[in-house]
């Protein structure tokens, strides 16, 4: 029988995963933001999981509103990320250094 | 509770939404040379908000009265009283932002309206009473704040700032989401009232861990020390108003919403996070006092000096008393005042050809070139430092009495002894400013709107604001009482 801990287990994996992925990862700012995304949707198997568990539908409700924010942090970030490789010519982690201190 | 009484409460997000969505169509029409018109007319926008949520905060409005859609959102005297700095320093920000875009030839239409977005977003965090409504104005705020530290598309430092901004952010905003999605699957709701009564009998692990992951999101949005990394590189690469605008709005709206979160959500349960913010508070006072000594950038400066004011903000919170939360309030005030003057008089210096002065000591000599620039700077100093008889003290005044009365004696003495070190680097300012060789840099002039700002501002910071302190004290308190009653 696969009960609620089960998923919580899952998602808590992805979201280590996620955070790990932005701080193990020194190449590409793209592969950032898909760890950024596997947050967010780590974040969201927790919402449905405990809205089904608990058998109340705010948290699927959350989870569409997730769902929305998560495009327009992509989209917002995609465009950042434009303006920054149009001035440098790179996306490379390790070249994010113009400011230190 | 019906709609039209829900629409009425939140009026001036309303306002601001409408006004913000038809700029944007004037915007998409006129293209940059409209910039000027919007940027006029959203400024009336936010003082009409203003006037919109200040009979509120003078009513002292609080109870179920305030609440909006079904327990969504509450327009009470709290929430007005942070609305009230936060639409003030947007205003700010538009009144300080074209003349140092127009240097650069890229004064966008696009600058005012996601300043109104974020300051929407922002009215949305302070008056949350739901995890929902907490999430979208927090999202709201940042997305728009992301493309504002990278407005300035000719500057790569700029880019850089809002990429570094946008993936700590994204970061940040996860931890919260994650906590927050345990702290629904733990207390079985999302509402503040829902939950404060499931914790109130005792608190799971599971919404333990929530505490934790959402204070971690929330302290990232206030710069509060372990997640303050970011804040010296994008205030650096931000322009100038956008460096002024993340140092005062986004701070109230952050802590008004740790002050929610907290003192209503988890108020129950005190215990659980007070030794969480006593730490995150003492880091970030040392922290922020001694990253500061070494920088020479004086935005860089200032970074760290809001990451070490912050940490005086949290000692307030971390008695968790109504006393703390009023003297928070009282603290915040001032830190704006303070913030909007000392980044008024960054943007006033400027060298012969126009261009911006950061570099700490090319302000050799300022007191003998421009006199009256180096004084507001030294009062900026000295009250950041809180050196009576500045205002700045009162701030930390307050809120190390509520710590006193709160026997929280160890911490008053901590944070007090640190106050001391951050001294030296303000310090080293004035004496750069009053005792080197002039340097003879800074030549350029200001227009009059920066010049009235920085007048308003600093007398509001110096001696002058004693005269304050009781009406400040009694707002604060008219505050505190409806967040406290807000359960």
């Amino acid at each position: 029988m696969i009960g609620v801990e089960h998923y919580v287990v899952v998602s808590s994996i992805l979201f280590v995963l996620g955070v790990l992925g932005i701080f193990l990862n020194r190449k590409n700012v793209i592969i950032v933001l898909m760890a950024i995304e596997l947050i967010l949707l780590a974040v969201n198997i927790n919402l449905v999981a405990f809205s089904a568990f608990l058998g109340d539908l705010t948290g699927q409700i959350f989870a569409m509103f997730v769902l929305t924010v998560a495009a327009g942090e992509a989209a917002v970030g995609l465009a950042i990320l434009v303006i920054y490789f149009r001035g440098r010519g790179t996306i490379a982690v390790d070249d994010v250094n113009r400011m230190k201190g | 509770m019906d709609w039209s009484q829900s629409l009425r409460l939140i009026a001036p997000e309303e306002t601001i939404t409408v006004a913000g969505l038809v700029l944007l169509l004037v915007a998409a029409w006129g293209g940059d040379k409209a910039s000027r018109l919007i940027s006029i007319v959203s400024v009336a926008t936010l003082v009409a908000a203003m006037a919109l949520v200040a009979p509120a905060l003078c009513g002292g409005a609080m109870g179920p009265e305030t609440s909006a859609f079904f327990g969504q959102f509450r327009a009470d005297a709290f929430a007005s009283y942070a609305k009230i700095l936060i639409y003030g320093s947007a205003a700010v920000t538009l009144v300080l932002a074209p003349s140092y875009f127009e240097r650069y030839d890229s004064m966008r239409a696009e600058f005012p309206l996601l300043v109104l977005f974020a300051t929407v977003g922002m009215g949305m965090m302070v008056s949350a009473a739901d995890l929902l409504t907490l999430y979208i104005g927090l999202e709201m705020m940042s997305l728009s704040s992301y493309v504002l530290a990278a407005i300035l598309r000719s500057d790569g430092r700029s880019a850089e700032a809002g990429l570094k901004y946008f993936v700590l952010g994204a970061l940040a905003s996860g931890i919260l989401l994650f906590g927050m999605s345990l702290t629904y699957g733990f207390a079985g709701t999302t509402s503040f009232a829902g939950i404060n009564a499931s914790v109130s009998e005792g608190l799971s692990n599971g919404a333990l861990f929530g505490i934790v992951f959402m204070l971690a999101g929330l302290a990232f949005k206030i710069s509060a020390v372990p997640f303050h990394m970011w804040t010296p590189d994008v205030y650096e690469g931000a322009p100038t108003p956008v460096t002024t605008f993340f140092a005062t709005a986004p701070k109230v709206a952050g802590l008004g919403l740790i002050m929610r979160v907290l003192l209503d959500a988890f108020g129950e349960q005190a215990a659980a996070w007070q030794q969480i913010i006593l730490f995150v508070a003492l880091a970030s006072i040392v922290v922020g006092a001694l990253g500061a000594i070494g920088q020479s950038n004086i935005k860089r400066l200032m970074a760290y000096s809001s990451i070490n004011n912050v940490g005086f903000i949290l000692v307030g919170l971390a008695t968790a008393t109504q006393a703390g939360a009023s003297g928070m309030l009282i603290y915040v005030t001032i830190y704006v005042a303070m913030s909007i003057a000392g980044f008024t008089a960054i943007l006033m210096l400027k060298d012969e050809n126009g261009n911006y002065v950061e570099d700490i000591p090319k302000l050799a000599g300022l007191s003998r070139t421009r006199p009256g620039l180096a004084l507001a700077l030294a009062t900026v100093m000295f009250s950041l430092a809180g050196i009576p008889p500045l205002f700045g003290f009162w701030g930390k005044f307050v809120v190390f009495q509520a710590a006193v009365q709160a026997d929280m004696l160890a911490l008053a003495f901590i944070g007090i002894a640190a106050s001391v070190i951050g001294a030296f680097y303000y310090l080293k300012v004035v004496k750069v400013m009053y005792f080197d060789e002039p340097a003879d840099v800074v030549k350029g002039e200001s227009d009059i709107w920066h010049k009235l700002i920085l007048v308003v501002a600093c007398a509001f910071i110096s001696p002058l604001g004693y005269l304050l302190t009781s009406w400040l004290g009694e707002t604060a308190n008219t505050a505190t009482t409806a967040l406290f009653a807000a359960l």
